[in-house]
């Protein structure tokens, strides 16, 4: 239908493209296609656009007791800083003693940049982690390395303190 | 055309140039800069603008303005419509060397008669007009619509005016992603989410859009039908799916995906489906966009150690690079006719916009922001839409090809970002 619209649109703006005339050899031209006011939402524009609205995923599960889920990283880098190493450990622990989790490792950028080259360097710190934990002895399988770029920062702020903090890889359980 | 007329006009330029005035604040579309030529035209009040829910003759003109290639000439007070013989001599001697008249009535079915004409005054000649009947809710579709028939008689260039724009917005945790005019009003949500969206592209027939939400915890692309709201899930392997870029044919989706480890590029249908590996790279790459004969893809990689700009067969094969110039090029956006490539580039820390021509591959840096993205072309070529930051906060622009003209969109409120310009309406 709105096709149908576009088209009446179309024939006619191409039926107005002639050189000028005197005034009272051309009235104005009528434009209207005559399904303009059709039904197709409110007041029945052709412009409309149909709302959606989404809910957010399902909840998250507790990981290790006392054990960090954050690891931090220096800035264009996504390598495992050496403190991280026994966080790492203590969560390929945590999912060999509890075969029914399953990890998401969120990585994340701070703001400078671009979202989609951000989002790739996101999913580098978090493969890194995923790396490393296989490396440890954790099947592949239960794991995913996602990104969300420098889409949800930890610390909205735009100095150097606050993107040491935004430039991280999240561990997130699940079941 | 007498000499007066002439000096005057030149006067005028000089002036403008001299005070780069935001025209039509009331509208909140603030036009910055003066190009070399530009056609002088008074917009008279349209007859009815009063009673009207949306006021013709402003929109006519911010739309024009915002082009660049048009100059706004006061035409305050004027008592005509459609069906007047103007006295030409008047706006002759103002300068002005076009003049539209209309009128906008409400109809006993509700809906609204927006009637106009052209008139070139030097000549005195009557260049046509038109009318439309429309639902409230169009009445901008209408002035848009009469902008770009006065855009496409006086430069022989078809009008973007009556196109759409796609854009983002965050409001404290809220996401939307929004449908508007090609001025940035008249939004309207496609998509309300809880988590972010980035990365919308409009399909080449502009019914539907391709984009990346995170409403379920990982980056996912959606295929989404505006008019209806049906939308469906074209990449979700594991790990991230992002970047979709339309085929021309609208056939083809190209999109980054990590499924094998890295962010590689592959094509998958639109309809979903097993996706086809296009890159094979240790290291990133990402942006993919078409060419508009749909033969090449241009996209970013980092294989030669940083972010550059690279081409390829739209089928894959051996990537050729485009940018050389710095260490951090991202966000490729390539013009409706293939000449122009906008891109953002690193320098000193800044992200700036860059318009490279692409026979040549002389390189123009054209904003004077630090934090610009996502540049998009409008589909006649003449305007590119970018998002950046200014005055602290989020802002949608557009801008000439040679930065003289920019304009600061109109938008809902929050941050604002990601804008994608959508195609001619069919």
């Amino acid at each position: 239908m709105f096709k149908g619209v576009f088209v009446a649109f179309a024939l006619a703006a191409a039926l107005v493209g002639c050189s000028s005339v005197p005034l009272n050899d051309v009235p104005v031209e009528d434009k209207s296609a005559s399904s303009v006011g059709q039904p197709g939402g409110p007041g029945g524009a052709q412009s409309n656009v149909a709302p959606v609205v989404t809910d957010s995923a399902a909840g998250t599960v507790a990981g290790p007791a006392n054990v960090s889920r954050l690891i931090y990283f220096d800035y264009d880098s996504y390598v495992i800083k050496p403190e991280f190493q026994s966080l790492i450990d203590a969560h390929a622990r945590f999912m060999k003693a509890n075969p029914d989790r399953r990890v998401s490792i969120e990585g994340h950028t701070d703001e400078r940049g671009g979202r989609e080259y951000n989002l790739a360097l996101g999913q580098r710190r978090a493969e890194a982690v995923r790396r490393a934990l296989v490396l440890l002895g954790v099947a592949d399988n239960r794991l995913e390395a996602v990104s969300f770029g420098k889409e949800k920062p930890a610390d909205p702020g735009n100095d150097e303190a606050a993107y040491a903090k935004n430039r991280r890889a999240e561990l997130v359980y699940h079941r | 055309m007498n000499n007066g007329a002439v000096w005057r006009r030149r006067e005028m330029v000089a002036l403008l140039g001299a005070a780069a005035v935001p025209a039509w604040a009331q509208f909140r579309v603030e036009v910055t800069g003066v190009g070399l030529t530009q056609l002088p035209i008074a917009i008279a009040p349209f007859r009815g603008d009063a009673q009207s829910p949306q006021k013709i003759a402003a929109i006519v003109q911010a739309d024009l303005e915002r082009s660049g290639q048009f100059r706004a000439i006061d035409a305050a007070g004027a008592a005509l419509d459609e069906g007047s013989r103007p006295d030409v001599t008047p706006w002759r001697q103002k300068g002005a060397d076009s003049l539209a008249v209309g009128s906008v009535s409400h109809l006993a079915d509700g809906r609204w008669d927006v009637r106009f004409r052209l008139w070139d005054v030097v000549r005195g000649q009557d260049l046509g007009g038109q009318s439309y009947a429309v639902a409230a809710g169009d009445l901008r579709l209408a002035a848009h619509r009469i902008a770009d028939f006065i855009y496409e008689k006086l430069t022989g260039e078809k009008g973007v005016f009556s196109t759409r724009i796609a854009y983002v917005t965050k409001a404290g945790s809220r996401y939307n992603l929004w449908v508007a005019d090609s001025d940035g009003e008249n939004a309207q949500s496609a998509l309300a989410s809880g988590e972010p969206i980035i990365s919308p592209a409009w399909s080449a027939n502009g019914t539907q859009l391709a984009y990346v939400s995170f409403e379920s915890r990982k980056p996912v692309v959606y295929v989404h039908d505006v008019a209806t709201g049906r939308r469906r899930l074209v990449a979700n392997f594991r790990g991230s799916n992002s970047a979709p870029a339309w085929s021309p044919d609208g056939r083809t989706l190209a999109v980054t995906l990590s499924r094998d480890g890295g962010s590689q590029l592959y094509t998958i249908s639109p309809n979903g489906g097993e996706p086809h590996r296009l890159t094979q790279s240790p290291g990133i790459d990402t942006e993919p966009v078409y060419s508009p004969d749909g033969r090449s893809i241009y996209f970013v990689s980092d294989r030669g150690g940083a972010p550059q700009i690279y081409r390829m067969p739209a089928t894959g094969g051996n990537p050729e690079r485009v940018t050389f110039t710095g260490s951090y090029n991202i966000s490729p956006a390539i013009s409706p006719d293939g000449r122009w490539l906008a891109y953002i580039s690193r320098i000193n820390g800044a992200f700036k916009l860059q318009v490279m021509e692409l026979g040549s591959n002389t390189v123009n840096s054209i904003t004077d922001t630090t934090a610009d993205e996502s540049p998009s072309f409008a589909p006649n070529g003449r305007l590119i839409v970018y998002a950046t930051r200014q005055n602290g906060g989020e802002a949608l622009m557009t801008t000439t090809l040679d930065g003289k003209i920019k304009a600061r969109l109109a938008g809902k409120g929050g941050d604002i970002r990601e804008p994608d310009w959508g195609p001619f309406q069919k």
